[in-house]
C-alpha cells in the first residue's frame, strides 16, 4: 500500500508539471481532468472515499467543464469579433 | 534585473522553502498512522447517536452542519455572481429584435462560404448520438442514488447533485441542444436553486420549534442501515443535491446561452 501511495503521489507530481508545461489549451484541459482522477485514486488509496467522490465529482468533471465552456464563449466572442471587423472592411 | 541576478533570487528561495519543507515533512506520522483524538471518538460514537453508516455525512451534515450551511450559500453567492456578470447584453437583445432577418440572411451567406466560422461543423458519429443520449437517464438515476444514499455510504448531496447536472451536458454532447436547452433554460431552475438553499436553512430553523438549538437532529432517527434513517441528515443531504444540481445547471447554461441561441438564429 505505501509503495502504491507514494508512486501514485509521485506521479500526480509528474503530471502537474505536464499540465504547466503543455501548451495548447485543450491538451491542458484533458491532462487537467486526469490530473483530477488521479487525485482522487489518491484519496481512496488513502482510505476517504467521501473525498474521492466530491474530487471525482468536481476535479475530473466540473472543474474541467467551467474551464472547457469559458474557453467555448471565448472562441465565440472573438469569432463574433472577427465577423464585424470583416463587416467594417 | 538581470539574468544572474534572478537566478541568485531563485536559489536562495527554493533552499529555503526545501528546509522549511524537510523540517514539515521529519514530523509526520508514519504511514496510516492517526494522532487525533476526534476522529476516534467520532467513529465510535455517529453510528449509535445519529444511525447513520457514513461518520463522514454524519459529520458534515449534522455535526458541524451550520458550517455546511456557509459553504451551500458560498456555492449560492458565487452562482449568483456568474449569472449577473454573464446576463445578455443589452445591445445584443437590441440586435436579435432588430436587425434579426437581416443579419441572418448575411451569416448564412457567411457560412456558407467559410463552414468553419466558429465551430468545427464535423458531423457527430451516430454512435456517439446514440450512446451519449441512452446513457443521458442512468446517470441521472446513479446521481439519485449517490444523493439519497448519503447516510449509509460514500456520497451524498453534493456529490449526487454534480453528477445530476453532468446528465444534460450529454445531450449537449449528443447534439440534442433541444431537449438540452428546454432542461436548463426552465423558469423553474432558479426556484429549484433557491429552494434547495432555503430549505437547509429552514430544517435548521425548524429546531427551534421544538426549543432545540439551531440544527438540531430532530426527526426520529428510524433503523441503522435504511435509506430512511438518521433524520435530518438524509433530508439535509438532499436539500444540497437539489440545490447543488440545479445551481450547476443554471452555471452551465449561463455560458453556453450566447452559443445556443446563435445556433438557434442559424437553424431559423
Amino acid at each position: 500500500m505505501m509503495i502504491l501511495g507514494t508512486g501514485l503521489l509521485a506521479l500526480i507530481g509528474i503530471t502537474a508539471l505536464v499540465i504547466v508545461r503543455t501548451d495548447d489549451v485543450t491538451n491542458q484541459l484533458l491532462a487537467l481532468s486526469f490530473y483530477g482522477l488521479l487525485f482522487a485514486l489518491m484519496f481512496f488509496i488513502f482510505q476517504a472515499p467521501d473525498v474521492a467522490l466530491s474530487q471525482i465529482t468536481v476535479g475530473a468533471i466540473a472543474l474541467p467543464l467551467m474551464i472547457m465552456l469559458a474557453i467555448t464563449r471565448m472562441k465565440h466572442k472573438e469569432a463574433l469579433r472577427g465577423e464585424k471587423e470583416k463587416r467594417h472592411e | 534585473m538581470s539574468e544572474k541576478r534572478r537566478l541568485i533570487f531563485f536559489f536562495a528561495g527554493a533552499i529555503g522553502v526545501a528546509a522549511i519543507y524537510v523540517m514539515g515533512i521529519r514530523n509526520l506520522p508514519p504511514w496510516g498512522v492517526y494522532r487525533g483524538p476526534y476522529g476516534d471518538v467520532i467513529a465510535g460514537l455517529a453510528v449509535y447517536e445519529r444511525h447513520a453508516t457514513d461518520v463522514v455525512n454524519a459529520i458534515t451534515y449534522d455535526y458541524r452542519g451550520f458550517d455546511t450551511l456557509g459553504e451551500e450559500f458560498i456555492l449560492f453567492s458565487a452562482v449568483t455572481g456568474v449569472m449577473l456578470l454573464l446576463r445578455p447584453e443589452k445591445e445584443q437583445e437590441k440586435n436579435k429584435a432588430g436587425r434579426k432577418e437581416k443579419k441572418q440572411q448575411r451569416k448564412k451567406k457567411q457560412e456558407m462560404q467559410n463552414p468553419a466560422s466558429f465551430r468545427d461543423r464535423a458531423t457527430l458519429s451516430e454512435t456517439v448520438q446514440v450512446f451519449t443520449t441512452g446513457v443521458f437517464a442512468f446517470t441521472l438515476l446513479f446521481g439519485i442514488y449517490i444523493g439519497t444514499h448519503g447516510q449509509l455510504t460514500p456520497g451524498g448531496g453534493f456529490q449526487g447533485g454534480v453528477i445530476i447536472a453532468a446528465a444534460p451536458m450529454l445531450l449537449y454532447v449528443a447534439e440534442n441542444t433541444e431537449a438540452f436547452e428546454r432542461i436548463l433554460s426552465h423558469p423553474l431552475m432558479e426556484f429549484i436553486e433557491a429552494f434547495g438553499a432555503a430549505a437547509y436553512a429552514l430544517i435548521g430553523l425548524a429546531a427551534l420549534a421544538f426549543s432545540a438549538p439551531f440544527l438540531t437532529n430532530i426527526i426520529p432517527l428510524g433503523q441503522t442501515g435504511n435509506v430512511f434513517s438518521s433524520g435530518t441528515i438524509a433530508l439535509i443531504s438532499a436539500c444540497v443535491g437539489i440545490e447543488v444540481s440545479a445551481a450547476f445547471m443554471l452555471t452551465i447554461f449561463e455560458y453556453l446561452r450566447e452559443i445556443l441561441s446563435r445556433r438557434k438564429n442559424r437553424e431559423d
